[in-house]
């Protein structure tokens, strides 16, 4: 009982940090109606920025600057990237995306090599021990910031005017648009701030008990994809329940292993593209999607 | 084919097809079948020329032409985003050794004739995206594309996994591949002085399916299914209300996608003679899709420039690492020739669709295409 405890915590945990990314996916598809594939990459870069820094100016400096550079790349990449293209194909832009996430990774992988580098986060290894039931100090860390900043987001989003702005664009781009909301800075805004959270996401995903930043990161990024289609790729809600369900499908899988050691090793890695295709077969929009209606 | 002067007006039945009436100035007949003419003689001829390296380097780009004009029936065609392509080129690449191998090496080989074994292995490809056509069916855009990706994630779970079928880890040797009595191996057969390995031979094999293929899919694209195709990715609900059977249709070019992907991984495990799982990662997805996007979305020729230019590109830096300025040989704290190439079609991807909308292949033949298909509801 205590290790099904456990691994559901830490799958909460998990998923928390899973949610983050899928969050960013998701502000970005709302605001612009695109798919960014390239947000690994944009993981990828905070998490470099803040191991590159944390030597030389502190762990909370280099975490700030790693959020603020990713912020920066997302934004870069928008202004320089998908604000060129003229077409209208939105299937098209997210081929974009691609390119430019090839072109990302390709390069920070080439600076990480063959390294793993640490982020020098102050929790290190030490466990919590409540009853029979330990916890690492990263993973409740994680568990608390994701929930901090998923809240914090989503207050941002009702209440204040790049809220309003970036919901009513989601609504209507032509409409927001007469209205004066300024589609460019709404798609920049979310483009940064989906950097921000993943650079955020990139911190817990390589902290204890991962050894650190290293090339595969950006693979354990990528599951966020199935987090947002799953929750529906334009519900923030059904990022969240999308995150977590991936975060302990995925933990209870790892847990499990040995009971289910006829599906092969390291199944952790692949349940959440299993239940994701599963819950895709039932609700081809995601559990929260907005049901494909139009009007002809 | 015989020219003759058909006026070229199509059958309007979707706002973008419009585009298509404005043909360009073609050559005139003669001239192009001569262009044609010396072109293939130049591949027929080349395999009495070029060393390894080279008929390697083309062999592998005639595979990849095979997958690539496969994934763009389905992404460029029909407009169904698929990065799953990769686990359908290893359906292929393995079903292939399971079909063909005799049990030698203490893996499941079921010993059938070699040329069986790769029909099989291509109808097996056509099945497994038979089997994800519920999804495939259903889905579209950006759902499709990473409901494909859990594809690439399980399939490389069942490689590693798998071992009596796969190898595991470190994979399986690959029967070579032999018809009418001639066998696509190193056996030395002496043609005009020239000594013919399993590259020279595979050449041949290999131009005749990229030719086969290439056919199909323009015979496939031209006619009315190909019509269809056009009309789900250009306007979906209009397709189903003048009569295309939207999910049927999406299912079945899933499927003949994925046979084109099986018949790619045929040729490319008996190019390298010897298959493992790492190779059918997400990268070679995304090379797919980078092939068919540099060279044009939706036409075939496209997809054969793109599969050249994706494929060949890293083998031509490899070449000449020490010749260029920026790369160097791996290892060395430089710029590595496959890094350096994916920066290349990284790039090219980004520019191809910002500023050549249609591709490499709308350049060459320098066509001017307007950019809105009509959006996609």
């Amino acid at each position: 009982m205590s290790t099904f405890a456990e691994l559901l915590l830490n799958g909460l945990s998990m998923g928390s940090v899973y949610a983050l990314i899928a969050l960013g996916f998701v502000v970005i598809f709302r605001a612009t109606e695109v798919v960014n594939f390239a947000h690994a990459s944009l993981l990828l870069a905070g998490g470099y920025i803040t191991a590159v820094l944390h030597d030389d100016i502190g762990f909370w400096p280099a975490l700030l600057a790693g959020i603020a550079g990713a912020a920066l790349v997302g934004a870069a990449v928008e202004f320089l990237v998908m604000r060129r293209y003229r077409g209208s194909d939105h299937s098209v832009l997210a081929i974009v995306t691609i390119g430019v996430d090839i072109l990302l990774t390709t390069e920070l992988t080439r600076r990480i090599g063959t390294d793993v580098l640490p982020l020098g986060d102050p929790w290190g290894d030490d466990v919590l021990t409540i009853g029979s039931i330990s916890l690492a100090h990263t993973r409740i860390a994680a568990f608390v910031t994701a929930g901090l900043l998923i809240t914090a987001f989503l207050l941002t989003f009702r209440y204040t005017s790049w809220g309003v702005a970036m919901r009513a664009a989601a609504e209507s781009t032509e409409t927001a648009a007469l209205m004066g909301v300024r589609l460019g800075r709404v798609s920049l805004g979310a483009w940064a701030v989906a950097g921000g959270l993943a650079a955020v996401a990139a911190l817990f995903l390589t902290v204890f008990p991962t050894p650190g930043l290293e090339r595969a990161t950006s693979l354990a990024a990528l599951k966020a994809f199935p987090a947002a289609i799953l929750g529906g790729l334009d519900s923030t809600t059904g990022a969240l329940v999308g995150g977590l369900i991936v975060g302990v499908t995925e933990s209870l899988a790892t847990g499990y292993q040995s009971e289910l050691s006829f599906l092969g090793r390291g199944l952790g890695d692949v349940a959440p593209y299993l239940v994701m295709t599963v819950i895709l077969l039932v609700r081809p929009a995601g559990l929260f999607g907005t049901k494909e209606l139009a009007r002809v | 084919m015989s020219e003759t002067p058909v006026s070229e007006v199509p059958v309007s039945e979707a706002p973008a097809s419009e585009t298509s009436a404005r043909r360009p100035v073609r050559l005139p007949t003669r001239a192009r079948t001569y262009v044609w003419a010396a072109g293939a003689l130049l591949l027929l001829v080349l395999p009495f020329y070029l060393d390894r390296f080279w008929l390697q380097a083309g062999l592998f780009a005639m595979a990849a032409a095979i997958g690539a004009i496969g994934l763009n029936l389905l992404t460029g065609s029909t407009g169904q985003l698929s990065m799953g392509h990769a686990f359908f080129l290893a359906v292929g690449a393995y079903g292939y050794c399971v079909f063909a191998a005799d049990g030698g090496d203490g893996l499941t080989g079921l010993g059938l004739p070699t040329w069986l074994a790769a029909v099989l292995a291509v109808l097996v490809a056509g099945l497994a995206g038979g089997l994800f056509s519920p999804i495939a069916g259903r889905l579209r855009g950006a759902y499709l594309g990473i409901a494909t990706l859990a594809l690439i994630f399980i399939g490389q779970h069942v490689l590693f996994n798998a071992k009596d079928l796969t190898g595991g880890f470190n994979g399986r040797d690959v029967p070579p591949l032999s018809l009418f009595g001639l066998t696509f191996d190193d056996s030395e057969l002496l043609v005009a002085n020239v000594p013919f390995g399993s590259a020279e031979k595979l050449w041949y094999a290999a131009l005749v399916l990229l030719l086969g293929g290439a056919l199909f899919a323009r015979g496939v694209l031209r006619g009315r299914p190909g019509r269809a195709m056009n009309a789900i990715r250009d306007h979906r609900i209009a397709a189903g209300v003048m009569g295309v059977p939207v999910a049927r249709y999406r299912a079945a070019v899933f499927v003949l996608s994925s046979m084109y992907a099986g018949l790619a991984g045929v040729l490319l495990a008996l190019v390298f003679q010897r298959t493992v799982p790492d190779y059918f990662g997400i990268t070679l997805s995304l090379e797919y899709l980078a092939m068919i996007v540099i060279g044009g979305l939706g036409s075939v020729s496209g997809a054969v420039i793109g599969a050249v230019f994706v494929s060949v590109l890293p083998q031509l830096l490899t070449r000449y690492s020490d010749a260029l300025p920026l790369v160097s040989a791996p290892g060395t704290g430089g710029i590595a020739p496959g890094e350096a190439s994916r920066y290349l079609y990284g790039a090219a991807i980004v520019v191809v669709v910002l500023f050549l909308p249609g591709g490499l292949v709308r350049v060459a033949a320098g066509r001017r295409f307007r950019t809105d298909p009509g959006e996609e509801r």
